[in-house]
């Protein structure tokens, strides 16, 4: 059922990861942490080796956190935006990498549009791929960060009631964050409206649970994740921005309603307005910024356990 | 004309309902006789000891790619496949480029096939012009240059109305009409089952109701019209159950399912390997079983491949922008072995059934039977041992099955096509 996490030992999801694998790299990653200070030394565990990200879709947060995160363990980085290079011209996917592989990268991190695209190069290549996202399905080492920064907050992760919010059916962030939660015993709350939150997702693991009011989802809550509204598939539930904002955005009325000092995470860029308020999003509980720091400590555990 | 004496097999003929050590005798490319102990001096023998002789296999759910994707495949490439298969008569859908619209094509497809098939070749025709669901096709015209039903096959009749205009003419031509049950507006964007995995893997799924909303309205269409109607790779157990009812209020309703339906399901789409794609999609579990359960009630009527080859370049590609559809002529026997024989669901005289006779029925074809006077084709196969389907080999143009590396316990032996032995496991291709 599961699929293959280990190609060379790169990392394509959080599903088949199992909780010790994950806990691993979690606690690395605070190894990492203080690297962003003025104090941070280039390090030179990943001397000699290669990296190259290769992006069919626009994201120069994910990208640029990933190539500081392989420059600082002293690894080169090779940046290729292949949307605007031969991709265009309607080489295939595996045409373009085994062009890259002739190159002889050592890893090979890759966000793609279309969910499944690195299993499917996994199954091509034997170079280890790091998934930057991939369409609707995962985004790994987004979960890793946003568990990290839940952790630093946080004894553990077990029992804590996390409301995710928004367009769930479309989000590769909360696909790997509820695998990653609901590993780790957290009590995981779906919310959106309907159409994007189907029923099938309360199998995806233990402890999940759906609702489609916004009170309902963040009461108690011990953490509130929003997802990015994403104009492109609001086909998929025809709903005014005002109308979404209205029933799904976050406001300091629903934090009245989680835990005290419960935290919101957002895997941004963020709509104010949109998904949440801008009282939310600048308020004490807001941890989106701590978020965007332990992307590159995270990245950088991820890529030392690939190729150190 | 080619005569042949088949010796020392077990002849398993459901239109006659014989089941036991028999041989075959055909002269001048006809059935001449089957029965113990036939003689005939100075006519080849072919010794079928050990293994089952039954009526050709035929498939009445094929594509063959000509004219105009000869890239993935051809008439003689894909009759080539389908001997190795066993099928001795193959129905080629319309999804040609042009489509098989107009006598021209058909007559086309029908001297290709003469010339260059091993195996008998019926056209079936479009049901609209260009396949586009609005203007109605030349079918009396094709009906005369060869068609033996009519199907949008790939693309499902939206129109109610055009579906029932259709219907009439196809019933005042003795024609049956073949319907893809698919609404595409719920459909829309989906590449594989809508379900849990759907859910799980970020794939846009295609809900069952896609298909059972189609069937229902096919079904009180079909009374409507009294037409022979047949839904094509039924894949849902609600599609099925319609199905049952239809025929139990004695409407002329038959349907088929491809042995992919029965033997594989969404589970196998984990691996985002594009050879689990194709339409409908591979379904769940509990609709295998309702499957399953019709095959051995007879509700379902054939077994049939659905062979869609694709060139390597179109299918090798992200999940979600290969095309739908994969090969078939060359596992559908050992796979319907494996999964309902040798598991004890039916016997071998229904399995035989479900590549002869019903699918003869649903189109009306004279084949499928060994009864004397008929055309000599004649499907051996064994059910014991095991083979293991290598893609790289296969007479298809095309490799896009996820069956590669499969072993499977019994398989065809060797087709013969009006006393001809075209392909044999021991010699290949004649």
């Amino acid at each position: 059922m599961t699929t293959s996490a280990a190609t060379p030992a790169g990392l394509l999801d959080i599903e088949s990861l199992d909780r010790s694998e994950i806990e691993a790299i979690l606690e690395r990653t605070r190894f990492f942490q203080p690297q962003g200070d003025e104090n941070f030394r280039r390090l030179e565990t990943l001397k000699g080796k290669s990296v190259v990200t290769l992006f069919f879709e626009a994201s120069t947060r994910t990208r640029v956190s990933f190539e500081i995160a392989a420059r600082r363990l002293g690894a080169d980085t090779i940046s290729i935006a292949a949307q605007s290079s031969s991709v265009s011209k309607g080489e295939s996917l595996v045409d373009t990498l085994n062009t890259l592989v002739a190159m002889r990268p050592h890893a090979i991190v890759m966000r793609h549009a279309a969910s499944g695209a690195p299993q499917f190069l996994a199954r091509h290549l034997k170079i280890p791929i790091v998934n930057a996202g991939d369409g609707t399905h995962e985004h790994p080492t987004q979960a890793l960060l946003d568990a990290r920064t839940i952790l630093d907050n946080r004894p553990s992760i077990e029992r804590l009631r996390v409301a995710i919010i928004g367009d769930i059916a479309h989000s590769r962030v909360a696909r790997s964050n509820i695998h990653l939660l609901s590993k780790f015993g957290a009590e995981v709350v779906l919310c959106g409206p309907p159409s994007l939150v189907p029923q099938e997702l309360a199998s995806l693991g233990n402890g999940i649970t759906i609702r489609y009011k916004m009170e309902d989802a963040v009461r108690d809550a011990d953490v509130v994740m929003m997802l990015r509204v994403q104009l492109e598939r609001q086909h998929e539930a025809p709903m005014s921005a005002s109308e979404y904002f209205r029933f799904y955005g976050l406001r300091p009325e629903h934090m009245a309603l989680a835990k005290p000092d419960a935290l919101v995470m957002h895997p941004g860029p963020i709509n104010r307005g949109r998904e949440l308020s801008s009282e939310v999003a600048d308020s004490k509980s807001s941890v989106i910024l701590n978020q965007v720091g332990n992307g590159i400590a995270v990245r950088m555990a991820v890529l030392e356990r690939i190729l150190g | 004309m080619n005569s042949l004496l088949i010796k020392g097999g077990h002849v398993i003929d459901p239109a006659t309902k014989f089941d036991g050590k028999a041989d075959v005798l055909i002269v001048d490319g006809k059935i001449a006789a089957f029965g113990a102990g036939l003689d005939a001096p100075g006519i080849e023998t072919y010794d079928a000891a050990g293994c089952i002789v039954a009526p050709g296999f035929v498939d009445i759910h094929v594509h063959l790619r000509e004219p105009g994707i000869e890239h993935a495949e051809t008439i003689e490439s894909g009759g080539r496949a389908a001997a190795a298969g066993g099928f001795t008569t193959i129905c080629c859908m319309p999804n040609t480029d042009p489509a098989n619209d107009n006598a021209t094509v058909t007559s086309y497809i029908v001297q290709r096939a003469k010339e260059f098939s091993p195996v008998h070749v019926y056209p079936i025709g479009s049901i609209t012009k260009g396949r586009k669901g609005e203007e109605l096709a030349a079918i009396q015209s094709m009906k005369e240059a060869g068609i033996v039903a009519i199907s949008d096959d790939g693309n499902p009749v939206m129109n109610a109305r055009v579906v029932r205009r259709a219907m009439e003419l196809a019933k005042s031509l003795n024609l049956t009409l073949i319907e893809h049950c698919e609404d595409l507006n719920l459909s829309a964007g989906g590449d594989m089952h809508e379900g849990v995995n759907s859910v799980r893997l970020g794939l846009r799924g295609i809900p069952s109701a896609s298909e059972d909303v189609m069937v229902s309205r096919d079904l009180l269409l079909a009374e409507l019209t009294g037409v022979r109607y047949h839904v094509a790779h039924l894949s849902t157990w609600r599609s099925l159950r319609m199905v049952e009812f239809a025929k139990s209020r004695g409407l002329s309703v038959t349907c088929e399912v491809t042995p992919h339906h029965f033997a594989i399901t969404d589970d196998d789409v984990s691996t985002y390997d594009s050879n689990y794609k194709m339409k409908p999609p591979l379904r769940e579990q509990n609709d295998i079983d309702a499957i399953i359960d019709g095959i051995v009630s007879g509700a379902i009527d054939a077994i049939a491949t659905d062979h869609a080859p694709h060139a390597g370049s179109e299918k090798m590609q992200e999940f979600e922008r290969c095309p739908f559809g994969i090969t078939g002529l060359e596992t559908a026997l050992g796979l319907s072995l494996d999964v309902l024989v040798h598991t004890g669901k039916i016997s071998l005289m229904r399995l035989v059934e479900l590549f002869t006779t019903g699918p003869s029925k649903v189109l009306d074809l004279p084949s499928g039977t060994l009864a004397p006077g008929a055309t000599g084709d004649v499907t051996i196969f064994d059910t014991t041992t095991p083979w293991t389907y290598d893609v790289q080999q296969s007479f298809s143009k095309s490799r896009n099955s996820p069956f590669h590396g499969r072993t499977f316990h019994g398989g065809p032996i060797a087709t013969i096509v009006a006393g001809k032995i075209v392909w044999s496991r021991t010699w290949g291709l004649a």
